[in-house]
């Protein structure tokens, strides 16, 4: 064919019209590029239509168009269709969100989540109008939502507020209180941690590497079950130790030798120029770091961190097995329900749905953050 | 950047330190505070320690318990739904420690080669050309590792329980295998005598694979000629025992499990609480293994590829000898980390009441002797020996594949 059109001779101007190039655009160019590529690709996409036709009916049937919403047991939702029971997330929704905290000092609860938003809007939202006086609020936050929980008397001085015991904490509003202070606590400590790691003072070294060690090689129930049943042998005799407050210094613990090892990696990519033009600044250690390394190394570890922030979130479901009424403790007292046993599926499912969009999210985030800061060549 | 001066500054009105005062001068020399410091840390540590120490003995004294291990010694009484070795309720608490080990153990080792299958093939079909494919494997993997593992392992459970047939209804594959809400039923091998030839043959196999394969390196080496290194090992390692099998007659009797009254008897059990557990950790696990795979694989350059074809190499060994080799540098050592991991999730059988070893000496033993501070010492002493032990090997096999450099 080539060689045909090279040894024919045109006239100028008489040379016949040229086919239209192969299409390079279109829903019919995207079809046959993305799915229909080559054989396997055909295979592979036939394949994949396959099992999206086995599962995504049946589940559409059975989580929409079958399920329940309004029913007062499971056997009145079997009468009305074989699909999902959401009528039991429905009757049980305020205690998965609340737990156990009184009715009436609900909006105790709303509000220093309301609160939280805005300190969490406040670090994370860098064009937020009046970001710096939010910033301090965000500091102060942890002792606002402290006093706004619990109320009570603190050190002998009435607060204004009925006092809520701990143990009236639960559901969605325990995770997000576990999840917080154990993410706001981790990151200062795994700093000090890392630091001593990697410093040049070999006792400091020992016992960080130590600690990271065991508590990195260890499984955090373990850690939990050490917190609820032999805690309390190491306290002087006679000490009531709070079970929650327990809870929490295990799961800081545990996130901040994971966050330890997440920021030795960022300091560790610091290039040793950097140390020695903070050196040779005369800067002394806590300037040089607090100026000069940190910054730079915490913006290299910012995916690192985010994960340990995920981990550290979803792990506050182990709490269930040491008895706290998390969500999925409230579910395990739910599904004992004589009325809604046997619809774990549709409890479960409803609580993976809200872990995902939290730590979705948060990876989201992260992405996003990564993209900002990247202040090098990126192609 | 007014922080940064106003530092400067403050730090320069500060002056050279006061050198008159002996103390100061110690505490303004670098050297000298850095040994004040860590002894301070020594000491801090140590008076934690005894501090600590302290409060234990005269707690253990005060309910009257004492610190020692002979309660492992004393019979258990308490029943395991799964046990690899004999076990009876009769037996120790050590044995019932040993017992759950192994189950950690178990449901680790089988969590881990699954995972590995199974992120592997994730992390390549993440990066399919094909949109589809790529989606549907993006969407698996975001929400399978969003989601807290001890929830996938409640799901799961659930739903074997719940969703799956009573022994009377059970699914049944050629009436081999049957599934059932109390656990999955295939049939036991038999092993008899004239089985050790097998397992002869597959020893063989294996050696006879690793001197040919040396032979056939130093070949290429020598010679540049190429030998069906794949195919040899195959028939070695899978070959020769099959042959071995079947000329030694099937010396392997499979004892199907039969429909009985109420339940199915006979046949091999795996109990649902296994199940879930080893699927809830490999799913789980596989969805962070496929975008460590992934990121390693696109970690190696693309001129990697183009430099391999321009030598003009088949597809398959550019992968084999170019791509992989160099993938693995980077995926090795976060895959260490999830191996571990999935090992440390494994303690969360105790939700569902599988039989590991946090749930058999961590908490039964532990509640019925009431030996907090021993049980606990063990369990942790157990997982930190086991992390080594796999760290030490991922390792190991990190140095082996290690860029080696000039």
């Amino acid at each position: 064919m080539a060689s045909e059109t090279a040894t024919q001779k045109y006239e100028p101007g008489t040379h016949p019209d040229m086919k239209p190039p192969v299409l390079t655009s279109g829903p019919v160019y995207w079809l046959k590029e993305n799915l229909f590529g080559s054989i396997t690709s055909t295979i592979l996409t036939l394949l994949a239509v396959y099992l999206l036709y086995l599962i995504i009916p049946p589940l559409f049937n059975w989580a929409v168009l079958d399920a329940t919403v309004n029913a007062a047991s499971r056997t009145e939702c079997q009468q009305a269709g074989d699909g999902a029971c959401w009528a039991f997330i429905k009757d049980r929704f305020l205690l998965l969100v609340y737990g156990f905290y009184p009715i009436e000092e609900r909006w105790r609860v709303n509000l220093s989540f309301i609160l939280l938003l805005v300190a969490i809007a406040a670090i994370l939202w860098d064009a937020m109008p009046a970001r710096r006086h939010f910033v301090k609020f965000s500091v102060a936050y942890p002792f606002v939502a402290a006093y706004l929980l619990l109320g009570g008397e603190w050190f002998g001085v009435p607060t204004g507020l009925e006092e809520v015991t701990t143990d009236q904490f639960g559901g969605i509003m325990l995770t997000v209180v576990i999840g917080i202070t154990g993410i706001s606590i981790s990151l200062p400590i795994g700093i000090v941690l890392a630091l001593g790691r990697i410093g040049n003072l070999p006792a400091v070294r020992v016992v960080c590497v130590m600690f990271i060690e065991f508590i990195r090689g260890v499984p955090l129930i373990t850690l939990l079950f050490v917190a609820s049943t032999m805690l309390t042998y190491f306290l002087p005799p006679g000490t009531e130790f709070n079970l929650l407050l327990r809870v929490l210094i295990m799961v800081t613990l545990f996130a901040s030798a994971y966050m330890a090892e997440v920021i030795r990696g960022g300091l560790q990519a610091i290039p040793k120029g950097q140390y020695e033009a903070a050196d040779s600044m005369g800067l002394k250690y806590w300037q040089a770091m607090r100026l000069i390394i940190l910054p730079q190394a915490l913006k290299i570890s910012i995916p690192g961190i985010v994960n340990t922030f995920i981990g550290l979130y979803k792990d506050t479901t182990l709490v269930v097995v040491i008895g706290l009424l998390d969500p999925l403790g409230i579910a395990k007292s739910s599904l004992a329900d004589n009325r809604w046993q046997g619809l774990s599926n549709e409890m479960y499912i409803f609580i993976a749905l809200f872990f995902f969009i939290c730590c979705f999210s948060m990876s989201r985030y992260s992405l996003y953050l990564e993209n900002k800061l990247h202040t090098g060549h990126k192609r | 950047m007014t922080t940064i001066q106003s530092q400067t500054a403050q730090s320069d009105a500060a002056g050279p330190p006061v050198t008159g005062n002996p103390i100061l001068r110690i505490w303004n020399n670098k050297e000298a505070r850095s040994v004040i410091f860590q002894i301070l840390t020594i000491v801090g540590l140590f008076a934690f320690l005894a501090y600590i120490g302290t409060n234990a003995v005269a707690n253990l004294e005060r309910l009257g318990k004492t610190f020692s291990f002979d309660f492992l010694g004393v019979p258990a009484s308490y029943d395991i739904n799964q046990h690899l070795i004999e076990y009876t309720s009769q037996s120790t608490h050590a044995r019932a420690a040993v017992v759950g080990l192994l189950n950690t153990l178990l449901v680790a080792v089988c969590g881990v080669i699954t995972a590995s299958i199974l992120g592997f093939i994730f992390g390549v079909l993440r990066l399919s050309h094909n949109w589809l494919i790529n989606r549907i494997v993006y969407v698996f993997i975001e929400f399978t590792r969003n989601v807290p593992v001890l929830l996938h392992i409640l799901l799961i459970h659930g739903l074997v329980i719940h969703s799956l047939p009573h022994p009377r209804q059970a699914i049944s594959l050629w009436d081999e295998i049957f599934f059932t809400n109390r656990g999955f039923y295939i049939p036991k091998p038999d092993f008899q005598e004239a089985f050790m030839f097998t397992v002869i043959a597959f020893i063989a196999g294996v050696v006879g694979f690793i001197i040919f394969k040396r032979w056939a390196r130093k070949q290429q080496e020598a010679t540049g000629r190429i030998y069906p290194v794949f195919w040899v090992g195959l028939a070695a390692i899978v070959g020769l025992p099959v042959l071995a099998y079947i000329v030694t007659g099937a010396p392997i009797e499979w004892e199907t499990p039969k429909l009985g009254r109420f339940n199915l008897r006979g046949g091999l059990v795996v109990i649902p609480e296994f199940l879930a557990l080893w699927l809830a950790l490999s799913l789980y696990t596989s969805a962070f293994i496929a975008e460590i795979v992934r990121a390693g694989i696109l970690s190696v350059s693309h001129g990697q590829w183009e430099a391999s074809m321009a030598l003009g190499m088949k597809r398959s060994r550019t992968l084999n000898l170019i791509i992989i080799p160099q993938a693995l540098r980077v995926i090795v050592p976060p895959l260490t980390s999830q191996y571990l991991n999935l090992t440390k999730n494994s303690s969360l059988a105790i939700a569902i009441g599988y039989m590991d070893i946090v749930a058999t000496l961590g908490g039964i033993s532990l509640m019925q002797t009431g030996k907090e501070m021993e049980t606990m010492m063990m369990v942790l002493a157990i997982y930190l020996v086991i992390s080594l032990v796999i760290s030490m090997f991922m390792n190991w096999y990190n140095q082996r594949i290690k860029l080696v450099e000039r």
